[in-house]
């Protein structure tokens, strides 16, 4: 079984944690993730244009890349980790130019090596699935899709197709870090998607709080936090592992415990 | 007219690519807008009562057609070809970028769109979208590189004065791509009532081919024209290229006429030589970036590096993915011009045919300066002087030490 299948078949909903490569201590930061009990990690990949991201990712992008931060430095983060960590998931996401610079199979062979799970580009829709996809696959990594408020019934099956590891559902139309979305809506458009696939979904965008996660928590199978922790990597430098590692703790007891209170 | 089986106008695919270039690269939230525009622009396109709309706000609200000038003086100094110029520089508001606006905003009606956003450089773009949302009494917001809105103050101005608010972007290093990254952001947000009209022939898919078809009204006025004048086409056409909506619209009518060349002229900056310029298809490669594959300036990792030019609108790290096809088919061709060219150029037009060129076309007419003596003297050079330069007389003061 693949480490992103064990991880979203524990007992309990995934917690999903994200920063930026590059941004402080990439490996200092990570380790803090594992140890306040993150289930899956996605690591940034950092872009000069990230399009999709609100001021937190953003600043933390120009921070990585005013660092030096390479292709080549990510994907050693992502080794390092893979050897320190043999089982816990580690996802990339970015955007497609750093990812396709050096050609699909380059990427896809370079992040297998490092052990990377799974690769989510933000800017690859279904229709251009042809410039990663398949060499992604090919190599046993997943490629992880998003789909959003306006993916309609219509659209979902194309966005499924091809899909692995998991389906990132994203909450609200919009950049990441802003407002989070009502939890009804949130909870019938999880169950509109689970009807289509065996995939797991995790909602992110917009979720900041253990109480907002572990809301999230009793309707999907994981939950992203994103912003709030890259947050904390550019408020704390040294000292952000130490928080990292303190609200992940918050967030992993409010996501695993979420479905016993609900039986409670 | 059936088109020939060789033809290159019938880009792009139903994907929307242009060989290996242009396509759909945006995040899912944009995906089913973005095939819903092109829903709508298939429908608008079969829509005779949607051209009757668009020919005829181009006539009395634009001042179209533009009329086709030969430039005697500048043809003697250079001393070969004839120059002859299409004189979009006098539309309203003073450049080809009214053209897109005006069918981007019918087609932003016609979808019950309700709010507008555009992205801006050098302000022209948001100078042409603001002036028709003024028209069509539709709210407009306008993103601007900070940088870009201290240095085209007179622009912004102008924004304001017809009603638009201009959003200073401070993100990333603060010009246009920033604020393109900006409007981006805002669209994903607001896709239910927002409309986004993009300045240039690129983007995402239908963008590139769209925006090129609204600008085509400059080559099909242009051909006919100088049919009409001088009884043949042109043996060489000539235009400047920052996103290439101009060169596009000036070219496309004419890419199955095998007699006729075309030359893009990108914006060489301090020198291609070093990175000091904005030239993405001679000094660049291909990557992914703002919806389309196309050339950019990027480095080695595909991070996008910042263009330089002395004019604001060639600043752009990427280009339309029609140009960046049209140059790997050897179509056309492409040069470049550094900013001095493009300044002794402006002061040349200026001289000998009483006409003030805006920093874009200056690099155009530069390329004629150095093509037309190699030419014979009953040959035609037909350049695309898109633009006027009363915005660029600061500038360009400064860059010859004249204090205003």
């Amino acid at each position: 079984m693949s480490r992103l299948a064990t991880a979203f078949g524990k007992a309990h909903p995934a917690l999903v944690c994200f920063i930026t490569a590059g941004d402080g201590d990439t490996a200092a930061n990570l380790d803090a993730l594992v140890e306040g009990g993150a289930d899956v990690i996605e690591l940034g990949m950092p872009f000069t244009d990230p399009m999709a991201d609100g001021p937190a990712i953003q600043s933390a992008n120009l921070r990585s890349l005013s660092a030096g931060t390479t292709t080549a430095d990510v994907l050693r983060y992502a080794a390092e980790f893979r050897a320190r960590h043999p089982h816990v998931p580690l996802v990339l996401m970015g955007y497609a130019n750093p990812m396709v610079r050096r050609g699909p199979e380059w990427f896809a062979s370079a992040a297998a090596q490092a052990g990377v799970d799974g690769v989510i580009c933000v800017d690859i829709p279904p229709e251009e699935d042809d410039a990663l996809g398949p060499a992604l696959r090919a190599r046993g990594i997943a490629p992880i899709r998003l789909a959003t408020p306006t993916t309609d019934a219509a659209r979902l099956p194309q966005v499924l197709e091809g899909s692995q590891g998991f389906l990132y559902y994203v909450s609200v139309a919009g950049i990441t870090g802003k407002q989070q979305a009502a939890i009804e809506s949130i909870a019938a458009n999880v169950a509109r998607i689970k009807q289509s696939t065996s995939l797991p979904v995790a909602v992110g965008f917009g979720v900041r709080t253990p109480e907002q996660a572990g809301a999230i928590a009793r309707v999907a199978d994981g939950v992203v936090v994103g912003s709030a922790l890259v947050e904390l990597c550019g408020a704390h430098g040294a000292e952000a592992p130490a928080r990292l590692r303190e609200l992940t703790a918050a967030l992993a007891h409010a996501v695993h415990t979420a479905r016993q209170e609900q039986l409670a | 007219m059936n088109t020939p089986l060789n033809s290159f106008r019938t880009m792009p695919d139903e994907r929307g690519h242009f060989g290996p270039f242009g396509g759909r690269y945006v995040a899912e939230t944009l995906m089913p807008l973005v095939l819903e525009l092109e829903r709508e622009y298939r429908k608008a396109q079969a829509d005779p009562a949607f051209e009757a709309e668009f020919n005829d706000l181009l006539e009395h609200y634009v001042g179209r057609p533009s009329p086709l000038y030969f430039a005697p003086r500048l043809t003697e100094e250079l001393g070969g070809a004839q120059v002859w110029f299409k004189r979009d520089e006098l539309n309203h508001t003073g450049a080809h970028k009214i053209n897109n606006c005006i069918g981007q905003i019918l087609l932003a009606i016609r979808m019950g769109k309700r709010r507008i956003i555009a992205e801006t450089g050098a302000g022209q773009h948001g100078v042409a979208t603001a002036t028709v949302c003024a028209r069509f009494g539709l709210p407009c917001v306008v993103y601007m590189g900070a940088e870009d809105v201290k240095r085209q103050s007179p622009n912004v101005f102008r924004m304001k004065l017809l009603g638009a608010e201009v959003v200073p972007v401070t993100s990333g290093r603060a010009t246009l791509k920033d604020a393109m990254n900006e409007a981006l952001r805002d669209w994903v947000a607001n896709v239910h009532d927002t409309f986004y009209i993009i300045g240039t022939a690129a983007g995402p898919h239908p963008y590139p081919e769209m925006v090129r078809n609204f600008q085509s009204v400059i080559g099909r006025e242009a051909r006919a024209q100088m049919l009409g004048r001088t009884g043949r086409l042109p043996d060489l056409l000539v235009a400047a290229i920052g996103g290439g909506s101009n060169a596009l619209g000036l070219f496309h009518p004419f890419l199955d006429d095998p007699s006729v060349k075309m030359l893009g002229v990108e914006a060489a900056g301090h020198g291609l030589d070093g990175d000091e310029h904005a030239a993405s298809l001679l000094g660049g490669s291909p990557g992914v970036l703002h919806g389309n594959r196309t050339y950019l300036l990027q480095d080695e990792d595909g991070q996008i590096t910042e263009g330089h030019s002395i004019s604001a609108g060639l600043d752009y790290p990427g280009i339309g993915p029609e140009h960046a096809w049209l140059k790997e088919s050897g179509r056309v061709d492409y040069t470049a011009v550094t900013d001095e060219e493009a300044l002794d150029a402006f002061q040349l037009l200026c001289r000998t045919e009483g006409i003030i060129p805006a920093l874009e076309p200056s690099h155009a007419i530069a390329a004629v300066k150095k093509v037309a003596p190699t030419m014979p003297k009953d040959a035609i050079i037909l350049a695309n002087l898109c633009g006027r330069g009363d915005k660029d007389i600061f500038t360009v003061a400064e860059r010859l030490g004249v204090a205003l």
